[in-house]
Protein backbone atom coordinates (compact mmCIF):
# COMPACT_ATOMS: atom_id res chain seq x y z
CA UNK A 1 0.00 0.00 0.00
CA UNK A 2 3.26 2.71 0.80
CA UNK A 3 4.34 1.85 -2.46
CA UNK A 4 1.17 2.38 -4.00
CA UNK A 5 0.60 5.86 -2.25
CA UNK A 6 4.58 7.05 -3.12
CA UNK A 7 3.54 6.39 -7.05
CA UNK A 8 0.62 8.22 -6.38
CA UNK A 9 2.37 11.04 -4.97
CA UNK A 10 4.74 11.20 -7.17
CA UNK A 11 2.43 11.69 -10.18
CA UNK A 12 0.36 13.89 -8.66
CA UNK A 13 3.19 16.76 -8.12
CA UNK A 14 4.05 15.89 -11.53
CA UNK A 15 0.84 16.79 -12.81
CA UNK A 16 0.11 19.45 -10.98
CA UNK A 17 3.48 21.30 -11.84
CA UNK A 18 2.08 20.40 -15.30
CA UNK A 19 -1.02 21.72 -15.48
CA UNK A 20 0.19 24.86 -14.13
CA UNK A 21 2.58 24.63 -17.28
CA UNK A 22 -0.45 24.82 -19.12
CA UNK A 23 -2.14 27.49 -18.31
CA UNK A 24 0.52 30.07 -17.45
CA UNK A 25 3.06 28.95 -20.04
CA UNK A 26 4.39 31.64 -22.66
CA UNK A 27 4.38 29.22 -25.67
CA UNK A 28 1.63 27.40 -27.29
CA UNK A 29 3.99 24.47 -28.02
CA UNK A 30 5.11 24.19 -24.52
CA UNK A 31 1.48 24.08 -23.39
CA UNK A 32 0.80 21.47 -25.40
CA UNK A 33 3.74 19.44 -24.16
CA UNK A 34 2.91 19.97 -20.76
CA UNK A 35 -1.16 18.52 -21.26
CA UNK A 36 0.54 15.85 -22.58
CA UNK A 37 2.12 15.15 -19.21
CA UNK A 38 -1.63 15.39 -17.17
CA UNK A 39 -3.04 12.85 -19.60
CA UNK A 40 -0.05 10.49 -19.16
CA UNK A 41 -0.19 11.17 -15.66
CA UNK A 42 -3.94 10.33 -15.27
CA UNK A 43 -3.49 7.01 -17.43
CA UNK A 44 -0.88 6.47 -14.57
CA UNK A 45 -3.49 6.80 -11.54
CA UNK A 46 -6.15 4.51 -13.52
CA UNK A 47 -3.32 1.97 -13.88
CA UNK A 48 -2.87 2.54 -9.67
CA UNK A 49 -6.66 2.13 -9.32
CA UNK A 50 -6.58 -1.06 -12.20
CA UNK A 51 -8.45 0.66 -14.77
CA UNK A 52 -6.52 -0.97 -17.24
CA UNK A 53 -8.97 -0.45 -19.92
CA UNK A 54 -9.40 3.10 -19.87
CA UNK A 55 -6.17 3.99 -19.14
CA UNK A 56 -4.82 2.53 -22.52
CA UNK A 57 -7.84 4.56 -24.16
CA UNK A 58 -6.88 7.54 -22.64
CA UNK A 59 -3.26 6.86 -23.72
CA UNK A 60 -4.93 6.46 -26.96
CA UNK A 61 -7.37 8.46 -28.00
CA UNK A 62 -6.31 11.61 -25.37
CA UNK A 63 -2.39 11.96 -26.54
CA UNK A 64 -2.50 9.74 -29.72
CA UNK A 65 -5.35 11.88 -31.33
CA UNK A 66 -6.38 15.17 -29.45
CA UNK A 67 -2.93 15.92 -28.70
CA UNK A 68 -2.28 15.68 -32.14
CA UNK A 69 -5.40 17.51 -33.41
CA UNK A 70 -4.04 20.22 -31.04
CA UNK A 71 -0.75 20.60 -32.80
CA UNK A 72 -2.76 21.21 -36.11
CA UNK A 73 -4.92 23.37 -34.08
CA UNK A 74 -1.71 25.89 -33.69
CA UNK A 75 -0.31 25.30 -36.56
CA UNK A 76 -3.10 26.22 -38.59
CA UNK A 77 -4.13 29.91 -36.85
CA UNK A 78 -0.27 30.13 -36.22
CA UNK A 79 -0.57 31.24 -33.04
CA UNK A 80 2.49 32.78 -31.55
CA UNK A 81 5.45 29.95 -31.17
CA UNK A 82 7.88 32.36 -29.56
CA UNK A 83 7.13 34.40 -26.51
CA UNK A 84 5.81 37.50 -28.35
CA UNK A 85 3.09 39.70 -26.84
CA UNK A 86 1.55 38.14 -23.78
CA UNK A 87 -0.93 34.82 -24.63
CA UNK A 88 -2.85 35.85 -21.19
CA UNK A 89 -6.02 38.74 -21.32
CA UNK A 90 -5.94 41.24 -18.50
CA UNK A 91 -7.77 39.29 -15.72
CA UNK A 92 -5.61 36.86 -14.11
CA UNK A 93 -6.18 38.25 -10.74
CA UNK A 94 -9.63 37.69 -11.13
CA UNK A 95 -9.81 34.42 -12.31
CA UNK A 96 -6.86 33.36 -9.86
CA UNK A 97 -8.90 34.54 -7.15
CA UNK A 98 -12.21 32.51 -8.68
CA UNK A 99 -10.04 29.24 -9.34
CA UNK A 100 -8.44 29.33 -5.91
CA UNK A 101 -12.11 29.97 -3.74
CA UNK A 102 -13.11 27.07 -6.06
CA UNK A 103 -10.64 24.82 -4.65
CA UNK A 104 -11.06 25.46 -1.60
CA UNK A 105 -14.90 25.45 -1.03
CA UNK A 106 -14.05 22.03 -3.36
CA UNK A 107 -11.52 20.71 -1.09
CA UNK A 108 -13.52 21.56 1.98
CA UNK A 109 -16.86 19.81 1.02
CA UNK A 110 -14.35 16.69 -0.09
CA UNK A 111 -12.84 16.35 3.06
CA UNK A 112 -16.28 16.53 4.98
CA UNK A 113 -17.63 14.12 2.98
CA UNK A 114 -15.07 11.69 2.24
CA UNK A 115 -12.46 12.02 4.69
CA UNK A 116 -10.85 8.84 5.33
CA UNK A 117 -12.71 6.39 3.19
CA UNK A 118 -10.18 4.00 1.95
CA UNK A 119 -10.03 2.37 -1.82
CA UNK A 120 -9.01 -1.32 -1.02
CA UNK A 121 -7.18 -2.84 -3.79
CA UNK A 122 -8.39 -6.14 -3.84
CA UNK A 123 -8.98 -9.18 -6.34
CA UNK A 124 -12.33 -7.45 -7.70
CA UNK A 125 -11.12 -4.27 -8.51
CA UNK A 126 -8.32 -5.85 -11.27
CA UNK A 127 -11.61 -8.14 -12.73
CA UNK A 128 -13.07 -4.75 -12.95
CA UNK A 129 -10.66 -2.72 -14.84
CA UNK A 130 -10.10 -5.49 -17.28
CA UNK A 131 -11.54 -5.25 -20.79
CA UNK A 132 -13.70 -7.96 -20.79
CA UNK A 133 -15.88 -6.35 -18.04
CA UNK A 134 -15.79 -3.18 -19.34
CA UNK A 135 -17.05 -4.46 -22.38
CA UNK A 136 -19.58 -6.57 -21.21
CA UNK A 137 -20.86 -3.74 -18.95
CA UNK A 138 -21.17 -1.30 -22.62
CA UNK A 139 -22.96 -3.78 -24.64
CA UNK A 140 -24.74 -4.85 -21.82
CA UNK A 141 -25.76 -2.31 -19.39
CA UNK A 142 -24.93 0.81 -21.50
CA UNK A 143 -26.15 -0.29 -25.27
CA UNK A 144 -28.10 2.66 -26.20
CA UNK A 145 -25.59 5.61 -24.62
CA UNK A 146 -23.45 3.48 -27.20
CA UNK A 147 -25.41 3.86 -29.86
CA UNK A 148 -26.20 7.81 -29.25
CA UNK A 149 -22.44 8.46 -28.66
CA UNK A 150 -21.58 7.04 -32.19
CA UNK A 151 -24.74 8.98 -33.40
CA UNK A 152 -22.92 12.06 -32.07
CA UNK A 153 -19.55 11.38 -33.09
CA UNK A 154 -20.37 11.17 -36.41
CA UNK A 155 -22.66 14.26 -36.38
CA UNK A 156 -19.59 16.00 -35.05
CA UNK A 157 -17.33 14.50 -37.39
CA UNK A 158 -19.87 15.95 -40.03
CA UNK A 159 -20.13 19.06 -38.52
CA UNK A 160 -16.87 19.54 -38.33
CA UNK A 161 -15.95 19.12 -42.27
CA UNK A 162 -19.31 21.32 -42.89
CA UNK A 163 -17.98 24.12 -40.37
CA UNK A 164 -14.35 24.05 -41.97
CA UNK A 165 -14.60 23.81 -45.60
CA UNK A 166 -13.71 26.38 -47.79
CA UNK A 167 -16.64 27.00 -49.82
CA UNK B 1 -5.20 4.80 -1.00
CA UNK B 2 -7.23 7.43 0.37
CA UNK B 3 -10.75 8.32 -1.71
CA UNK B 4 -9.84 11.83 -1.17
CA UNK B 5 -6.24 11.88 -2.37
CA UNK B 6 -7.94 11.22 -5.71
CA UNK B 7 -10.44 13.84 -5.35
CA UNK B 8 -8.19 16.26 -4.63
CA UNK B 9 -5.79 15.85 -7.40
CA UNK B 10 -8.42 16.29 -9.44
CA UNK B 11 -10.22 19.52 -7.98
CA UNK B 12 -7.16 20.45 -8.13
CA UNK B 13 -7.08 19.80 -12.13
CA UNK B 14 -10.41 20.91 -12.42
CA UNK B 15 -9.56 24.44 -10.91
CA UNK B 16 -6.66 24.72 -12.81
CA UNK B 17 -8.54 24.38 -16.00
CA UNK B 18 -11.39 27.14 -14.65
CA UNK B 19 -8.29 29.41 -14.61
CA UNK B 20 -7.17 28.82 -17.61
CA UNK B 21 -10.58 28.97 -19.38
CA UNK B 22 -11.11 32.74 -17.56
CA UNK B 23 -7.41 33.87 -18.05
CA UNK B 24 -6.43 32.71 -21.79
CA UNK B 25 -6.40 34.62 -24.63
CA UNK B 26 -5.59 32.46 -27.26
CA UNK B 27 -8.54 30.20 -28.43
CA UNK B 28 -6.74 26.82 -28.97
CA UNK B 29 -5.15 27.71 -25.24
CA UNK B 30 -8.90 28.04 -23.70
CA UNK B 31 -10.06 24.60 -25.34
CA UNK B 32 -6.75 22.73 -24.00
CA UNK B 33 -8.20 24.19 -20.43
CA UNK B 34 -11.65 22.52 -20.89
CA UNK B 35 -9.56 19.19 -21.69
CA UNK B 36 -7.78 19.80 -18.05
CA UNK B 37 -11.21 20.22 -16.87
CA UNK B 38 -12.63 16.98 -18.41
CA UNK B 39 -9.16 14.87 -17.64
CA UNK B 40 -10.15 15.79 -13.82
CA UNK B 41 -13.97 14.62 -14.39
CA UNK B 42 -12.77 11.62 -15.49
CA UNK B 43 -10.08 11.02 -12.51
CA UNK B 44 -13.35 11.38 -10.19
CA UNK B 45 -15.34 8.83 -12.23
CA UNK B 46 -12.50 6.06 -11.94
CA UNK B 47 -11.69 7.14 -8.43
CA UNK B 48 -15.51 6.41 -7.57
CA UNK B 49 -15.09 3.16 -9.83
CA UNK B 50 -12.70 1.54 -7.78
CA UNK B 51 -14.03 3.03 -4.09
CA UNK B 52 -17.59 1.04 -5.03
CA UNK B 53 -16.06 -1.93 -6.92
CA UNK B 54 -18.96 -1.19 -9.74
CA UNK B 55 -17.83 -0.46 -13.85
CA UNK B 56 -20.21 2.04 -14.52
CA UNK B 57 -17.53 4.73 -13.41
CA UNK B 58 -15.15 3.46 -16.20
CA UNK B 59 -17.82 2.93 -18.75
CA UNK B 60 -18.78 6.72 -18.39
CA UNK B 61 -15.34 7.49 -17.91
CA UNK B 62 -15.36 6.37 -21.88
CA UNK B 63 -18.03 8.33 -23.14
CA UNK B 64 -16.44 10.97 -21.42
CA UNK B 65 -13.10 10.77 -23.41
CA UNK B 66 -15.55 10.35 -26.56
CA UNK B 67 -17.61 13.42 -26.08
CA UNK B 68 -14.50 15.17 -25.40
CA UNK B 69 -13.24 13.99 -28.69
CA UNK B 70 -15.76 15.48 -30.40
CA UNK B 71 -15.42 18.48 -28.57
CA UNK B 72 -11.93 19.38 -29.98
CA UNK B 73 -12.99 18.19 -33.32
CA UNK B 74 -15.91 20.74 -33.35
CA UNK B 75 -13.98 23.40 -31.34
CA UNK B 76 -10.99 23.21 -33.60
CA UNK B 77 -13.35 23.63 -36.12
CA UNK B 78 -14.58 27.00 -35.53
CA UNK B 79 -11.36 28.15 -34.38
CA UNK B 80 -10.10 27.93 -38.00
CA UNK B 81 -13.26 29.21 -39.59
CA UNK B 82 -13.16 32.49 -37.20
CA UNK B 83 -9.25 32.67 -37.93
CA UNK B 84 -9.94 32.34 -41.62
CA UNK B 85 -12.08 35.19 -41.70
CA UNK B 86 -10.78 37.13 -38.66
CA UNK B 87 -7.11 36.60 -38.67
CA UNK B 88 -6.77 36.19 -35.41
CA UNK B 89 -7.31 33.28 -32.59
CA UNK B 90 -7.85 35.93 -29.92
CA UNK B 91 -10.71 35.84 -27.60
CA UNK B 92 -10.73 39.01 -26.97
CA UNK B 93 -10.38 40.45 -30.35
CA UNK B 94 -13.58 38.26 -31.32
CA UNK B 95 -16.38 40.53 -30.69
CA UNK B 96 -18.58 40.40 -33.64
CA UNK B 97 -21.41 39.14 -31.85
CA UNK B 98 -21.63 42.09 -29.35
CA UNK B 99 -24.49 44.53 -29.76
Amino acid sequence: MLAQNVAFYILAVAMAGAAIGVVRSRNVVHAALYLVVVLAGAAAQYILVAAEFVAWVQVLIYIGAIVILFLFGIMLTRAPMRSQGSLDNGQWIASAVVSLFVFGVFTALLVDAYGGKEIKLKNSLVVIGNSNTVGSSIFRDYLVPFEVVSMLLLAALVGAVVIARRD
Amino acid sequence: MGLNQFLILSAFLFCTGIYGVLARKNAVLVLMSIELMLNAVNINLVAFSAYRSNVSGQVFALFVITIAAAEVGVGLAIVLLIYRNVHTSDLDEVDQLKG
